[in-house]
């Protein structure tokens, strides 16, 4: 981890106390483990902190872990043009409380990376002014990127034009 | 210099099938339905080196109203299948849908929950082009199986045609 880093590291520690679950230095990817109550706050410090500035939101994309407690990741990743520097910031949530508040008030791009997100693992992101849909159907019931996901999907679940 | 001075006063018999048919094969448009990277080859099947004029069906036509043929090249999503039915429907009769490459065939690799498996779920396919992606000279295989089919089939019986598949 290299010294910007570092002082960012520092700064949300100072800042967040416990609420910093973890961090992970693995192969210069930096990841940050949050509590989901202070992921807002968190991309604000990053898009606003004046030593190493984070303007760009560049994903925000869910993950399935399944056999751990805290079922669903959301993994965001923000990049600093000014010193050419990634970080990752992590929220776990519960499968029975999957909730994670929206960053759109931040980085308004993050919209349609939390409806891709939301389409296809099924975290909700509250806050946010759109969630919809953003590959499957509208009317579509399930999340196909699930691990209990069947990998043909539910047949019948789209159905198709007939053959005629 | 005209058929009429090389005939002079004679006159030619056929049949009503042989004629129409023999219009309908020279003059097929077809219906780019691109919709992924078969499109590719598509788009090379008509550049001059394979000159896709020769066989008369250089007329790519845009608007499902004005086409013969619709080449359905590529993959072929759930969601994309309402569209793709939808300019069938459009398409005036008589009509022939051509699956161009495995994935219009059978879904081809993507073995997943967004991929119709093979488009014949959805509209009756006449010729299957195999390949991932076929050559534009297997396109024109295609096109030629589709018209010998056109020539050989009976105009009155049409729809009857649409149950019998056909593999280049």
């Amino acid at each position: 981890m290299n010294l910007h880093l570092e002082q960012l590291v520092n700064t949300l520690r100072e800042r967040f106390g416990d609420a910093v679950e973890d961090v992970v230095d693995f192969r210069d990817d930096v990841i940050v483990t949050v509590h989901r109550d202070i992921i807002v706050e968190a991309a604000t410090l990053l898009r606003d902190n004046p030593e190493c500035p984070f303007p760009l939101c560049e994903d925000v994309f869910g993950i399935d872990a399944f056999t751990e407690k805290k079922r669903f990741e959301v993994n965001y990743r923000f990049f600093s043009l000014e010193k050419n520097e990634r970080v990752h910031l992590k929220v776990r949530v519960d499968e029975d409380d999957a909730v994670v508040p929206s960053i759109t008030d931040v980085f308004p791009c993050a919209g349609w990376y939390e409806r891709e997100a939301w389409d296809m693992i099924g975290v909700t992101f509250s806050g946010h002014p759109d969630l919809r849909r953003i590959y499957m159907p509208e009317d579509y019931e399930y999340f196909p990127l699930r691990k209990d996901f069947p990998l043909m999907g539910v047949s019948g679940s789209i159905p198709l034009p007939k053959r005629g | 210099m005209g058929l009429e001075s090389a005939l002079g006063e004679g006159y030619l018999t056929t049949t009503l099938d042989a004629l129409i048919g023999w219009a309908r094969k020279n003059s097929l448009w077809p219906m780019p339905m691109g919709v992924s990277c078969c499109a590719i080859e598509l788009m090379s099947a008509g550049d001059p080196r394979h000159d896709i004029s020769r066989y008369g069906m250089e007329v790519m036509r845009f608007s499902p109203r004005q086409s013969d043929v619709m080449i359905v090249a590529g993959t072929v999503t759930y969601k994309m299948a309402k569209v793709v039915r939808k300019i069938y429907d459009q398409m005036a009769e008589p009509r022939w849908v051509i699956a161009m490459g495995a994935c219009a065939s059978s879904g081809g690799m993507f073995r997943s929950y967004s991929v119709v498996q093979g488009i014949d779920l959805f509209v009756p396919v006449d010729v299957y082009a195999a390949g991932c992606p076929p050559r534009p000279e297997n396109l024109f295989n295609a096109l030629l199986v589709l018209q010998k089919k056109i020539s050989s089939s009976s105009v009155l019986e049409y729809r009857n045609s649409k149950e019998s598949l056909i593999v280049t």
